[in-house]
């Protein structure tokens, strides 16, 4: 009796279920097929369901309006003696869409904030979970209460900051603070916890180097933990709004979500082109979040999870 | 125990070379941390007692507890405040509960209508606020928005309702956007916690004639009781933290009704160059925050 009453009621939470997550990805929704609608069919007070005709004309806005060079190189520590304190730039790229640009912007932000965070995480975790040395505990605590506290506060001192350093608008000032945010030292310190103290000892009885030892014996046992911590800091320094909009200000130096912020700001009802923006900017992160799904809730899980 | 052990048995240069070692590789870690994490957390601290702006030339002054003092009789602030709190107390409660029923739903699916909906419901967080919050700012506008042209179909409105305008509708309108961005992590957590309840145990109060609710109350609830804490705190951090929802949608509008601490802080510090106004409101908010974390971890712990 029990048994048949919880299929028919399992039954219908299922398709309570079903129809929230459809509401849940309407947005999404949204936004692709919007990115193709007519100006016509963008502002009819009767929604559009589905475009009637697909219209390229909000991506050409999208990659006509704003120009800006492919790349700029400049010569390393130029912003310390140039006189506007801007970097010098060495190269230059051909112009493009300012769009193509700052998704390269958002590309390099991404990888380099990922590769810094899980090389000094991987190292400082490891260090932490199976070194024996004073202050060891002091660290372990102040990194604890650093998570705790709201992150976004630290944003307006760190603007001061920048300036002095001269990082003021350019994208070591919002990868430099993703880094030293030690969510990634605590998750890898986590999962390096169980490496057996035995097979450490066998290395060094070997006479492996401490290097070498992390490099043949720690980091195979460790790279679950950091291909979740890549993941992790790839896709919430992609969205991590906040610091870029107070880091960076020149329209070359913006991230996607930046600029689509920008457009939106100037054009503000023109919702085909934001639509088109919005879609340019969120396609490639969330195509990039189902291939890595797995590791990324692993991520989200193994913080959370504490022994 | 077995580290005490390990510590008396090494020798005096073994315990050298793990301190050197240790701290190297904490180093680079380190660097960034205490540059980029510690010093302006320090900052904000000090400078909250100076009356200082942005500005090259000028100097800072102290002033004491001069800000703080302001602070409470800032109008603004106080609204800040209570919008803040009205946002958390609302959100809070609706993330738990909703994200412990859908988790409780999927957890036992086939695992690829589990990853399929653990993926659907965290959509709105990887898109990213700017994506979200454009799109949604269409879909309350006044006249081209589908929320007007539905609840006249339905003959719920007779005239259509300006969402984002309206000081009654505005800081509505962002919780439900921001509910909607804040499931997913929750809903990720409880799946896996809830995957992790000792099945012998479940089994055992089945035999014992437990329905279901009793089972869920009784066994897996106590079980998943650090996961809950966990999900409240952090779930408690974001909405306090709500920060590019009203950015976007609102800009703390109308009439200051949308402002939350986070915006506001942004608004004195950018747009009124208020330095030293805005880090003693960033303390307030730390302050906040550590003793709620404080209150429910110490909750956490009595009631297991």
């Amino acid at each position: 009796m029990l048994g048949q009453k919880s299929k028919a009621s399992k039954a219908i939470e299922f398709i309570v279920i079903l129809i929230i997550a459809l509401l849940f990805t309407f947005p999404l929704y949204w936004i692709v097929t919007g990115a193709f609608k007519t100006a016509k069919e963008v502002n009819s007070t009767t929604p559009v369901w589905w475009p009637y005709e697909w219209t390229m004309a909000n991506w050409e806005k999208l990659m006509g309006k704003l120009k800006a060079p492919l790349f700029e190189i400049s010569i390393p520590f130029s912003q310390y003696w140039s006189e506007d304190g801007a970097p010098i730039a060495a190269v230059t790229g051909a112009t493009v869409p300012a769009a193509i640009r700052w998704m390269i912007n958002t590309v390099f932000m991404a990888v380099a904030a990922m590769l810094l965070t899980c090389l000094t995480s991987a190292l400082a975790g490891y260090s932490l979970a199976k070194k024996r040395f004073v202050g060891r505990n002091l660290i372990f605590t102040l990194i604890v209460c650093a998570m705790a506290l709201p992150k976004q506060v630290i944003l307006i001192p760190l603007i001061r900051e920048m300036s002095s350093l001269k990082f003021y608008n350019t994208m070591a000032a919002v990868i430099f603070p993703i880094v030293g945010w030690p969510f990634g030292v605590f998750l890898i310190k986590q999962f390096a916890e169980s490496i057996p103290g035995e097979i450490l000892e066998a290395a060094r009885i070997d006479g492996a180097g401490e290097l070498k030892t992390f490099n043949t014996v720690v980091f195979p046992m460790i790279k679950p933990g950091v291909g979740a911590l890549a993941i992790f800091t790839f896709i919430s320094s992609w969205n991590d709004y906040f610091m870029q909009l107070i880091m960076l200000s020149s329209t070359k130096n913006l991230t996607i979500s930046l600029g689509i912020a920008k457009m939106q700001a100037e054009n503000a009802t023109d919702y085909g082109l934001i639509m088109a923006g919005a879609a340019f900017a969120s396609v490639p992160i969330i195509v990039v979040f189902i291939i890595f799904q797995k590791y990324f809730t692993k991520g989200i899980t193994m913080g959370a999870v504490k022994g | 125990m077995p580290m005490n052990k390990n510590r008396s048995g090494m020798s005096r240069a073994l315990v050298r070379r793990e301190t050197t070692a240790g701290y190297l590789f904490l180093l680079p870690s380190l660097v960034f941390f205490l540059t980029f994490v510690v010093y302006p957390m320090v900052m904000c601290i000090i400078t909250s007692f100076f009356d200082s702006n942005m500005g090259k030339n000028t100097q800072d002054v102290f002033i004491g507890f001069g800000n703080y003092i302001e602070l409470f009789q800032d109008p603004i602030f106080r609204g800040a405040l209570k919008n803040t709190f009205v946002i958390v107390l609302v959100s809070v409660p609706v993330v738990m509960i909703f994200s412990l029923w859908v988790a409780n739903c999927i957890y036992d699916m086939k695992p690829w209508l589990t990853s399929l909906f653990r993926v659907v419901f965290y959509l709105p967080v990887v898109t990213g606020s700017v994506a979200v919050t454009v799109v949604w700012k269409w879909m309350f506008n006044n006249y081209y928005g589908i929320f007007n042209y539905i609840l006249k179909a339905l003959g719920i409105i007779s005239k259509p309702i300006n969402w984002l305008g309206d000081p009654k509708y505005a800081l509505g309108c962002i919780i439900l956007i921001l509910l909607t961005t804040s499931v997913g992590q929750p809903i990720v957590l409880y799946v896996s916690a809830l995957g992790n309840v000792d099945q012998s145990l479940v089994e055992a109060a089945e035999v014992d004639g437990a329905n279901h609710r009793q089972v869920f109350w009784k066994i897996k609830w106590a079980q998943i009781m650090p996961t809950t804490l966990y999900i409240l705190i952090i779930t408690m951090i974001n909405s306090f933290q709500c920060f590019a929802l009203i950015q976007l949608l609102t800009s703390g509008g109308p009439l200051h009704s949308t402002d939350t601490i986070m915006y506001y802080i942004y608004y004195t510090a950018l747009k009124m160059s208020r330095y030293g106004y805005g880090n003693a409101m960033g303390v307030i908010l730390m302050i906040i925050i550590a003793v709620l974390s404080g209150i429910q971890f110490k909750l956490g712990q009595s009631d297991s």
